[in-house]
């Protein structure tokens, strides 16, 4: 009788498709999978220990490098939990240009999961056909902050400045294309043979397993959970519009794709309303020079992330530092379901699965 | 299931752990403040008997002689909430785990334990999530000292 034995092969950190320093160790029983080892931590910061040490608006850039792919979402998250610690009301022009901003880093973000999980795969030309569309939203957050990637445009109170003249055409020009994009990435990417030979049936998980472990955003919809935060407790004014909730049905990575291209597109939407509503007025409210929420006052304040339900808990001891801030990552807990779903398949589908997680390495690590 | 009625729920939950529960509440949350001891049956009464199935965060904060783990419920479809609070001592840093309840606490706890210090009883896997193994101490405790 041959022997056999179980042996591990190491996945990371440094690896292209760890997307940052993610290291998973595979046990493998020949080709097939039997446990998988998510180590974190490769960029870990100890941002909570810092915030401790900056005042609240200071702590606001260090936001921004959560969730560098979607950088508006996490410091819209944390503005609006001091916002809501101090009970101020964002002005209403302020309000929709958060909006727009916002769905643009979730197409900026959805656009690099695409492009990344088809060179993932092995289609190089998915990647280029998905950046050249992400850097005209970069270019778009240029004009409105100066930065492309880590933007820090939201304030305590609002945003740091107004939209120039040339942004509202340059969006319109945006949004008139985005049809055309989308059809180019359903030709090529989406009904790409290869792609769907490697993702349809891979990396299942089922709804119950699904909220069971905790997972939210696009990986939970692509199990049928019909759960978004921007509708199930909606935060700033995101109960003014319109919007669908795409769902997948069988949990799988190809549902995952699919979910977030169609996500894409109800950002679209969104934004189409937002400009058509954009009015004229104040960018800032009036906040206090030195912010010190009241002494005892405590915060859990969640946004619906390009990942997932992204949330800020900080507790204020009255001094113009919080005392306690704790960011609940997305990334970190959708990873915990990688072993999950990955027992039993190939290698290769290890890779897929870690891709159509679409985890970002600096919020799981924070 | 139907929605629930948070006051009917505090109510029996008040009636079912007596003094070991204490409740409040802010513009946000209802509180339901639980002895260490009887938090893990608090937690399984909420998930089984009032449809809490998502435990969305948990997370501590340090108070000096004392350590307060939080927990921010939610339930999924209903959109009930809730959020229980328990202190241990600081000399005595341990809760009960809540994995076998929501396996989504497995990391969370294992952060918690990691940067702050707090053990959680019948965890599987109660070793460092994001430190190297090796590190001494855990950083986010008050009396944690930054080196310059």
């Amino acid at each position: 009788m041959l022997q056999t034995e179980q042996y591990t092969i190491n996945i990371g950190p440094q690896h292209p498709s760890t997307h940052g320093g993610l290291h998973v160790e595979a046990v493998m029983d020949g080709e097939h999978i039997v446990d998988s080892i998510v180590h974190l931590g490769y960029v870990h910061r100890s941002v909570e220990k810092i915030a401790e040490s900056r005042t609240y608006p200071q702590f606001v850039p260090y936001t921004s490098r959560l969730d560098y792919l979607a950088s508006h979402l996490p410091t819209l998250g944390y503005c609006q939990t001091v916002e809501k610690m101090l009970g101020v009301t964002v002005p209403e022009r302020a309000e929709y240009i958060r909006v727009i901003m916002a769905e643009f880093s979730r197409i900026a973000s959805h656009l690099l999961f695409v492009g990344s999980l088809a060179i993932d795969l092995g289609a190089t030309t998915g990647l280029i056909y998905c950046f050249r569309d992400r850097e005209r939203i970069m270019d778009l957050f240029e004009m409105t902050s100066g930065q492309r990637l880590i933007a820090s445009y939201m304030r305590i109170g609002g945003i740091s400045h107004d939209i120039p003249d040339t942004f509202i055409p340059a969006v319109r020009s945006y949004i008139a294309d985005f049809p055309k994009m989308i059809e180019e990435y359903e030709g090529l990417i989406v009904g790409n043979e290869i792609l769907q030979a490697r993702l349809k049936g891979i990396g299942v998980l089922n709804a119950e397993e699904a909220i069971e472990y905790g997972v939210t955003g696009p990986n939970l919809r692509a199990c049928g959970v019909e759960y978004d935060i921007r509708k199930a407790d909606p935060y700033g004014i995101y109960d003014r519009f319109e919007f669908d909730l795409p769902l997948g049905s069988k949990g799988d990575s190809w549902d995952r794709l699919l979910v977030r291209i169609e996500e894409m597109v109800q950002s679209v939407r969104i934004i189409e309303q937002a400009l058509e509503a954009l009015p004229e007025g104040d960018i800032k409210a009036k906040v206090p020079r030195i912010i010190k929420p009241d002494k005892g006052s405590e915060v859990y304040h969640r946004i619906e992330s390009s990942k997932g339900e992204l949330g800020y808990y900080i507790v204020a001891d009255g001094g113009e530092k919080p005392y306690r801030l704790h960011v609940r990552a997305p990334s970190f807990v959708n990873l915990m379901v990688l072993p999950v779903i990955s027992r039993g398949e190939k290698l290769q589908d290890i890779i897929a699965n870690i891709a159509t997680l679409d985890p970002v390495l600096g919020e799981s690590d924070r | 299931m139907s929605k629930i009625n948070p006051e009917k729920m505090i109510t029996e939950l008040q009636e079912l752990m007596g003094d070991k529960l204490q409740v409040g509440s802010d513009d946000y949350f209802n509180w339901l403040i639980i002895n260490p001891d009887a938090m893990l049956g608090l937690m399984q009464c909420l998930k089984n008997d009032y449809g809490f199935n998502y435990l969305a965060n948990l997370t501590s904060v340090d108070y000096g002689d004392a350590f307060e783990m939080i927990y921010h419920l939610y339930s999924i479809p209903d959109n009930n909430k809730v959020a229980v609070k328990t202190r241990v001592p600081a000399e005595a840093a341990q809760v009960d785990s809540l994995v076998s309840v929501w396996s989504t606490a497995d990391w969370q706890e294992r952060e918690v334990f990691d940067l702050m210090g707090i053990t959680f009883k019948g965890h599987p896997n109660m070793i460092r999530i994001l430190l190297p193994d090796e590190f001494e101490g855990h950083p986010l405790r008050k009396d944690f000292k930054l080196e310059r």
